[in-house]
């Protein structure tokens, strides 16, 4: 489940003066993970809204498992890079949300709840509000929150963007480790090259204005993975240095004409 | 005792020190002091006059509070959600807040009459507008970023309301509560100045005509104090309501 197909996919802002993305055609299987990398402002954070159908788009059509994608749909969740908690909540209560947005029991919420406390590490902070977690363990919530529907499709937006180097790299064991016990469908938005490689099965790179498809690398590292192996990989290298090259042709011309 | 709570102490007896001093020295129909107030006080406490006017005057602002508050966060809301209506209403909404409602007054009491529906539409025309006018500040307040995930999330609007726009307004709608109190002390006063019948005002009013200053000095004193003790307690509502506002705490 949580097959997705987009085609010739197009979508202006400003009454079509800015292209924002032009035909992207993309097929991601069942439980395959794919990154998406580009420079800012290419359309990486738009085509991710277009597939939950949180913005609109121009043309194209997006379909998850065979089904056209036209309101956000119950079996996809998003983790946004601003976690997007709610701060009258707490921990628990904002995990619980989507479960309680879907009318289940409150046994079958404290469940589910209890369960994705444990398996993202925050048992004892229950009862805490967001302002007086740390980034990290936001993030962890905004996670939590997103696994705990069961979706079949998971949308990342940056979602370690807003965190230090070090919570980002744990965080990112953590999403290996949780997506190894639980294969999800999952399209992940990041400026980090290191980052795709750790997670994706597949790379996707954007290139800019107007935002296209540029290359789609295979990952081609077994797992399951750790980061100190991936990096250490062969693979690892080879990719990091082609898609640096890739993202540096696609940079230089954007600096001088974006402010 | 904190040195914060030693200093106000300090200024208080210093104060009531030396107005107790000064006051005896002035002419009793101009002014007063403190020892006399207090006797005045007992003896309108014990003959239940006083009470008998602040029942009068209470249950006024109570009316108007309850009225105030429905009406204020329903239009709040609306106007919050729906341009449409916004669009339509904001320039009376705006028009009367900015107003001095006492200027409504005669016109009222000449609608209305001297009772107590007609204080109470005075009462609530002082404390409607900051209600209101918070509120909708309160729901045009809700972060965009938290819309979207109720989206993402599937929410219906029954459920966006209940779980996001409601919350998310409400540190709002306690902050218009504590302005249109303020607010509503005022008309209060002004209503029972003008319709001359009951309540502190009144009193105010009858005793300042009969030179009894000392009597005169009561309600005023009792209004400051209600003033005092309804605004903590709508700061207190404010600090339950809305924990998540007081970053500093920790539980």
């Amino acid at each position: 489940m949580g097959k997705i197909v987009i085609r010739n996919l197009t979508k202006t802002y400003s009454g079509g003066a800015v292209v924002a993305l032009q035909d992207i055609d993309l097929d991601i299987a069942a439980n395959e993970s794919v990154c998406v990398l580009g420079p800012s402002g290419c359309g990486k954070t738009t085509l991710l809204r277009i597939v939950d159908s949180l913005i609109g788009r121009d043309r194209g059509d997006v379909l998850i498992d065979e089904e056209p994608v036209s309101r956000p749909r119950p079996d996809v969740a998003v983790v946004f890079q601003h976690f997007g908690l709610f701060p009258w909540k707490r921990l628990d209560e904002n995990i619980a949300y989507g479960l309680e947005l879907r009318g289940k029991t409150r046994d079958d919420i404290a469940a589910t709840v209890e369960r994705y406390v444990t398996l993202i590490g925050l048992k004892g902070f229950e009862k805490s509000y967001p302002h007086q977690l740390s980034g990290g363990m936001q993030q962890r919530a905004g996670l939590a929150r997103a696994m705990a529907i069961n979706p079949s499709v998971l949308l990342m937006d940056e979602p370690f963007g807003a965190l230090d180097a070090q919570t980002r790299e744990l965080m990112q064991e953590e999403l290996l480790r949780i997506l190894e016990t639980e294969r999800k469908t999952m399209i992940f938005v990041t400026h980090s090259i290191d980052e795709a490689i750790v997670l994706g099965d597949r790379i996707v790179v954007m290139s800019c204005r107007p935002g296209r498809v540029r290359q789609i690398f295979p990952v081609e590292i077994p797992r399951p993975r750790k980061i100190l192996s991936v990096r250490a990989h062969p693979r690892y290298i080879e990719l990091r240095n082609a898609i640096w090259e890739m993202l540096k042709s696609e940079q230089e011309p954007i600096s001088s004409s974006e402010a | 005792m904190t040195r914060r709570s030693k200093v106000r102490l300090l200024s208080l007896v210093v104060v009531l020190g030396l107005w107790e001093y000064y006051g005896r020295r002035v002419n009793p129909i101009l002014f007063t002091y403190p020892l006399a107030i207090f006797r005045a006080f007992i003896e309108l406490v014990l003959s239940g006059e006083l009470q008998s006017y602040m029942r009068d005057s209470l249950l006024v602002l109570l009316y108007a509070s309850v009225l105030s508050v429905i009406v204020g966060v329903f239009f709040g809301v609306v106007m919050g959600r729906y341009a449409l209506v916004e669009w339509a209403t904001d320039i009376y909404v705006n028009a009367l807040y900015s107003m001095p409602m006492v200027a409504m007054v005669p016109l009222i009491v000449l609608w209305f009459g001297f009772k107590v529906p007609a204080k109470v539409i005075i009462v609530f025309l002082f404390m409607v507008f900051p209600i209101l006018i918070n509120t909708y500040q309160g729901v045009k307040d809700v972060d965009r970023n938290l819309q979207e995930v109720a989206r993402s999330f599937c929410s219906s609007e029954a459920q966006l309301w209940r779980h996001l726009i409601i919350p998310s307004a409400l540190p709002f709608i306690v902050v218009g509560i504590r302005l249109a109190i303020g607010r509503g002390l005022v008309g209060m006063i002004v209503a029972e100045f003008y319709t001359s019948i009951t309540g502190l005002g009144y009193m105010i009013v009858r005793y300042a005509n009969a030179f009894e200053t000392d009597k005169l000095f009561v309600p005023i004193v009792v209004v400051m104090v209600l003033g005092v003790g309804l605004m903590s307690l709508a700061k207190w509502c404010e600090r339950r309501i809305a924990p998540w506002r007081n970053f500093d705490e920790r539980e």
